[in-house]
């Protein structure tokens, strides 16, 4: 069985004097009846298969539509620029995030985390933090725990499809995942990887999934970008000790309820917001869906 | 939901429901004919209709049927690769009664065997197939599963699952359907264990059994 609360992976990680990822792991060993290293080695190839779907980017690729393609190759030359308002992790961040949206658009390979169209939010922020912090990718591996951990909840608890509960329940799931998981490699305890979750969850409640023609295109790709940046400033708001003020389970709940109240055409039906625009329906008639 | 139902599958986009799942309907549907697709028609419904080509479902689809999995990267080349093949695929769309948004019924020839399934991707990459030759099933393709179509007389339920329980396979789930009393039956197992070839020979050569298809989890062909 699933963990249905982060206050209940905290508690056992307690009781049983373990970090927040074992947890995860031996749950998993648990569920799957694979042994440690089984379970191991499968989220290495996991993240292995991310870096690849990272390095394998092409910017000439562009998608069925007509609509994506291209921009992860912008962000990637703005990146040389002197005089950035923002640094190279934050930057680097962005251009992976756009890439992997853009990559997965395109039919490329990705991996789905939680879903196809948040692809581009965990490995965005956790390929960044190896090649930029040097750590090892081991360690990068138990942050993929996290991440699934608090992901696990999410799905149990409320949704992590934009059918079910809106793009709040993709990027924003995504977004939780990944600040928990570095608000883990960035040694907070158990209690702060709750906290960051829950603090990029909050700002992400309410967030419609209205993807133009039904495609995961647009606006998918580039709140890959805002989902990955918020999971960072997130996740450092909670290693400078800010606490949400409502306890991070409740913060889970309240994405569940706020979904069960979007109606149908806000979730990835393509009938309402950004979908129905006169652009948007000018795009799709132009390219014949 | 499982751990790397989570982080994962690693698959080829756009969509766990109009890529993979539709790839993973044609995979069963191969595996289930159990020779390679010769010709294959594809009609599409609902929104697999209505968004599949945005999606790539025409191209996942085809994939599925030459036996590959989600992952694979050349499912976007599937329709060229097919045509070189000379596996003749044609498309259109079709109206299916009660049928759940996200389907397909495939009509496929083989060498020597013909195989009508309905598929139906569900979200995330879970399928259902729910109909075979015009029958009722319901199952997902995560088990090993076995389908019996016989002539509806008393003893075959009984047959099979004692040879199942001989061979110490567990049984998930079973289902029964049938046209009418008497009538072209079929049993739907899923199971915990695969079946030895053997087991599954012995059936075929029942009386009153008529065909039995088998579908492995196992990556190789298990063809009869
Ligand atoms: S808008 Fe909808 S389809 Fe696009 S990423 Fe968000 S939830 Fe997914």
């Amino acid at each position: 069985m699933s963990y249905k609360a982060l206050a209940e992976i905290i508690g056992e990680a307690d009781k049983e004097g373990k970090l927040f990822w074992e947890i995860i792991l031996d749950e998993d060993c648990r569920e799957s009846g694979t042994s440690k290293e089984e379970s191991f080695r499968k989220m290495l190839y996991m993240y292995t298969a991310m870096k690849e779907a990272d390095s394998n980017y092409d910017a000439s690729a562009r998608s069925a539509s007509g609509m994506a393609g291209g921009d992860g190759k912008l962000l990637e030359e703005y990146r040389k620029q002197k005089n950035r308002l923002i640094g190279n992790f934050l930057t680097k961040v962005m251009e992976k995030a756009v890439k992997m949206g853009e990559s997965n658009a395109c039919m490329k390979r990705i991996v789905a985390a939680p879903t196809a169209g948040s692809c581009g939010v965990i490995p965005a922020v956790l390929i960044t933090y190896e090649e930029e912090k040097k750590v090892s990718q081991d360690k990068i591996v138990e942050a993929l725990y996290v991440a699934g951990g608090i992901g696990e909840v999410l799905a149990e608890s409320a949704a992590i499809s934009g059918a079910k509960g809106g793009c709040q329940a993709e990027i924003g799931s995504a977004s939780a995942m990944a600040a928990g998981a570095i608000a883990y490699l960035e040694g907070g305890d158990n209690e702060t990887i709750a906290h960051a979750a829950a603090l990029a969850l909050k700002n992400m409640l309410g967030l419609t999934c209205d993807p133009v023609g039904g495609l995961v295109e647009v606006p998918c790709i580039k709140r890959n970008v805002s989902g990955a940046v918020n999971a960072i400033i997130s996740s450092q708001m909670a290693i400078a000790g800010i606490r949400s003020k409502i306890p991070p389970d409740e913060v889970i709940d309240s994405m569940r309820r706020i979904g069960s109240l979007l109606p149908e055409c806000l979730r990835e039906t393509g009938k309402e917001g950004l979908a129905i625009t006169p652009t948007a329906l000018g795009k799709l008639k132009f390219n014949d869906l | 939901m499982q751990l790397f139902d989570i982080i994962g599958p690693v698959m080829v986009g756009p969509s766990s429901s109009h890529t993979a799942g539709a790839v993973k309907i044609g995979y069963v549907a191969r595996k289930l004919l159990g020779e390679p697709v010769k010709s294959a028609e594809i009609l599409l419904y609902g929104s697999f209709d209505a968004t599949g080509k945005g999606h790539g479902t025409d191209r996942a689809l085809v994939a599925g049927l030459m036996g590959m999995n989600p992952d694979d990267a050349r499912i976007p080349d599937s329709l060229k690769l097919a045509c070189d093949q000379g596996i003749e695929i044609k498309f259109g769309s079709i109206s299916l009664k009660e049928a759940h948004p996200n389907s397909v019924l495939l009509k496929l020839e083989g060498e020597n065997r013909r195989l009508e399934i309905v598929g139906e991707s569900l979200g995330g990459s879970i399928i259902n197939i729910a109909s075979i030759d015009g029958l009722s099933a319901n199952f997902s393709g995560d088990y090993p599963t076995l389908i019996v179509h016989n002539n509806d007389q008393p003893g075959h339920v009984a047959e099979v699952t004692s040879m199942l329980s001989h061979k110490s396979v567990n049984i998930a789930s079973m289902q029964l359907y049938r046209e009418h009393r008497g009538g072209n039956a079929v049993m739907v197992l899923e199971c915990d264990q695969e079946i030895p070839e053997q087991a599954i020979q012995w059936l075929k050569h029942l009386e009153g059994v008529e065909k039995v298809t088998y579908y492995s989890l196992n990556k190789e062909e298990k063809e009869r």
